[in-house]
């Protein structure tokens, strides 16, 4: 039995690592889960938008309207009118087609960030699992400092080394958080299967370690992964959307993204609470999309069955 | 046990010595150095050399590191450049509000989430379990300075419940001990301060509870089912002992152990979600002083309470895995 908190905070990463690869099975149970089908349809939904957002906004993310900027008062945002379904946002410009348009830049953002995380804790994992012994430990120990901050704690650190802030410093911030989680994920599901017949019967064929780390282990360790990038996708969202709202925000005036509209509509809350209320319900629904189907995927992949 | 807790306290220093590393290479990575951090569109190059000379900066790294440490160990992280106040002093000043605004938000989703995360195991598979789930669910994914506004908007504006914003009622006359408002009013017998402070605690405390109480009410449910799937319980049962002698000396014994690490775990949550809510309720602790030290970039205060924030949690749950030794033997061995 483990310990320690930060023990056991890593053996519930490495649990995790356990579950068997993306079967059939599990792809089985997935389809039956109501649960699962309510996140696919959300998820579905909001990368189609996010796709096709150029298409299906009316007009452009930083394109103020003279009809609706004349009607703009201290106290007062137009509301919705002809030729603006949303009406206007603080700054005379459609309020609708940002909603739209900040989907592509949410997605962006919460993609970019869980890829970036994924791929620096790939890399420090399977190093971590493949070779065990003193580079183990050594990365683990770094792994574990960074675990033991409080994650938005971490994220703030990173985003206020930058001079100004701006979106690629919310990506790297966000980031940050997700690559010790990542790593300890690797790293756990490459040290159970080190030991696997398959892995064993690899070496035994004289297989080069590089192609036994490379095609036989990590392929086997993409199950779990893909359920973390899922439920981080999530947090990603909602950690950019609290960086925004921090003032470490992307700077762009431009530029419409979901947290940084609901960060900006703060000010404005008496004026027109709908310039916070949609942003706000955009991120809760997408970020419940990502959860439940990473919950499900855990779900449909653990091997104890239906919880 | 003692050499169990020396143990753990050992295993600590390295953890921090790291991340004091980091702290200390966060700041000479400032862009500029931290002196022109420092002096933002005022530095020239003299100006800059002599603030980098008046600070030591010229050092040697190892050099200035080794001073670093010694003053952080003696709590001298440097003046804030904001009020020009030495940081330690204004934390301290900071913290019984963060202190008490944590605790407030722990106890109410350990006194809601526990029970409710029981009662969803028990009733596994009906609707006070499903809908217990989607409301975890649905609780993790609310941005919490979303939620505070809302129960800001709802509770304080348009019903007048609450208070809006601050701890106490501004020009109440409130004698201060410990710093703790609600604490101070039941000291000094001011019974009115008291009320006046738990009344402004309710909403921010409700809206930073959120994700802890999601959190536990999921852990809970998931070690009691967990518990009730075991031999021993099937034991119980068929020893012919009644439900509830198996539910409170049986199960809910066993299914709390895995909850009390993740309630220490929370703490990094609290930390994390006081900065937020502290910032809508207009709360003067902590998270408001990191929240300032951000937007004007106040990199000593900025350290400080990053650094603080990471020994804050590694030390809870330092106590809380001490605390779990002395629950269950087993994990001396």
């Amino acid at each position: 039995m483990a310990t320690t908190w930060l023990e056991r905070r890593r053996s519930r990463i490495d649990g995790l690592a356990q579950g068997r690869s993306l079967g059939a099975e599990a792809l089985r149970r997935l389809r039956r889960n109501p649960v699962a089908i309510t996140g696919a349809v959300i998820i579905g939904a909001f990368v189609i938008v996010a796709v096709l957002a150029p298409l299906l906004a009316p007009h452009g993310a930083a394109e103020a309207f003279p009809e609706l900027q004349e009607n703009l008062r201290p106290g007062r945002i137009p509301g919705p009118q002809e030729g603006f379904p949303l009406g206007s946002d603080q700054l005379g410009r459609d309020f609708l087609s940002r909603m739209i348009l900040a989907a592509r830049q949410t997605l962006l953002v919460g993609v970019l960030a869980t890829l970036i995380g994924l791929v620096i804790g790939l890399v420090i994992g399977t190093l971590a699992g493949a070779f065990g012994g003193w580079v183990d430990t050594l990365l683990m120990r770094v792994t574990d400092v960074l675990l033991a901050i409080p994650s938005l704690l971490l994220a703030i650190s990173v985003a206020a080394l930058a001079a100004s802030p701006s979106q690629t410093t919310v990506i790297i911030a966000v980031s940050a958080v997700a690559v010790p989680i990542f790593a300890r994920l690797l790293r756990g599901s490459m040290l159970a299967q080190r030991e696997s017949d398959h892995v064993v019967a690899a070496t035994a064929l004289g297989v080069k370690r590089r192609a036994v780390v490379l095609r036989h282990m990590l392929p086997n360790a993409v199950g779990p992964v893909i359920v973390q990038a899922t439920l981080t996708l999530a947090t990603a969202i909602l950690d950019a959307a609290a960086l925004s709202f921090l003032g470490l925000g992307d700077a762009d005036p431009g530029r419409a993204e979901w947290g940084l509209m609901l960060a900006q509509a703060q000010a404005y809350l008496d004026v027109r609470p709908a310039l916070a209320l949609y942003p706000a319900i955009a991120i809760i629904v997408v970020a419940l999309g990502f959860t439940l189907l990473g919950e499900s995927l855990r779900e449909a992949l653990d091997p104890k069955g239906r919880r | 046990m003692l050499r169990f807790v020396v143990r753990r306290l050992l295993q600590v220093v390295p953890t921090l010595l790291l991340l004091s590393i980091l702290v200390f290479a966060w700041l000479r990575n400032l862009p500029g150095g931290p002196a022109v951090a420092l002096l933002g569109d005022r530095a020239t190059p003299e100006r800059v050399a002599q603030l980098n000379a008046l600070y030591g900066l010229d050092d040697p790294l190892p050099v200035q590191y080794g001073k670093f440490l010694g003053r952080a160990a003696s709590g001298d992280f440097g003046t804030s450049s904001i009020t020009g106040e030495p940081v330690l002093a204004e934390i301290a000043r900071a913290l019984p509000a963060t202190l008490e605004l944590s605790i407030a938000a722990l106890a109410i989703a350990v006194a809601l989430g526990i029970p409710l995360g029981y009662l969803a195991a028990v009733n596994r598979g009906r609707s006070l379990d499903v809908s217990t789930v989607i409301g975890t669910l649905v609780g993790v994914a609310v941005p919490v300075f979303f939620l505070g506004y809302v129960l800001k908007a709802v509770f304080a504006v348009e019903l007048g419940w609450f208070p809006p914003s601050g701890r106490q009622t501004v020009g109440l006359d409130a004698t201060n001990v410990t710093g703790f408002a609600v604490l101070d009013g039941v000291l000094t017998r001011e019974w009115d301060a008291s009320l006046d402070a738990l009344s402004h605690l309710v909403l921010p405390a409700v809206a930073l509870a959120t994700i802890p109480l999601a959190v536990i009410v999921r852990i809970t449910r998931a070690s009691v089912l967990d518990v009730l799937d075991s031999d021993f319980v099937r034991t119980a049962n068929s020893k012919g002992l009644t439900p509830a002698t198996v539910r409170g000396r049986h199960v809910l014994r066993n299914a709390l152990l895995p909850v009390s690490t993740v309630i220490g775990l929370q703490v990094g949550l609290l930390l994390a979600g006081a900065v937020l809510t502290e910032r809508v309720f207009v709360w003067g602790g902590l998270g408001t002083l990191l929240a300032d030290a951000i937007t004007l970039r106040d990199y000593p205060r900025l350290q400080a309470i990053l650094l603080l924030g990471a020994l804050i949690y590694i030390v809870v749950n330092l106590l809380v895995d001490i605390s779990y030794a002395v629950i269950d033997p087993r994990v001396r061995l």
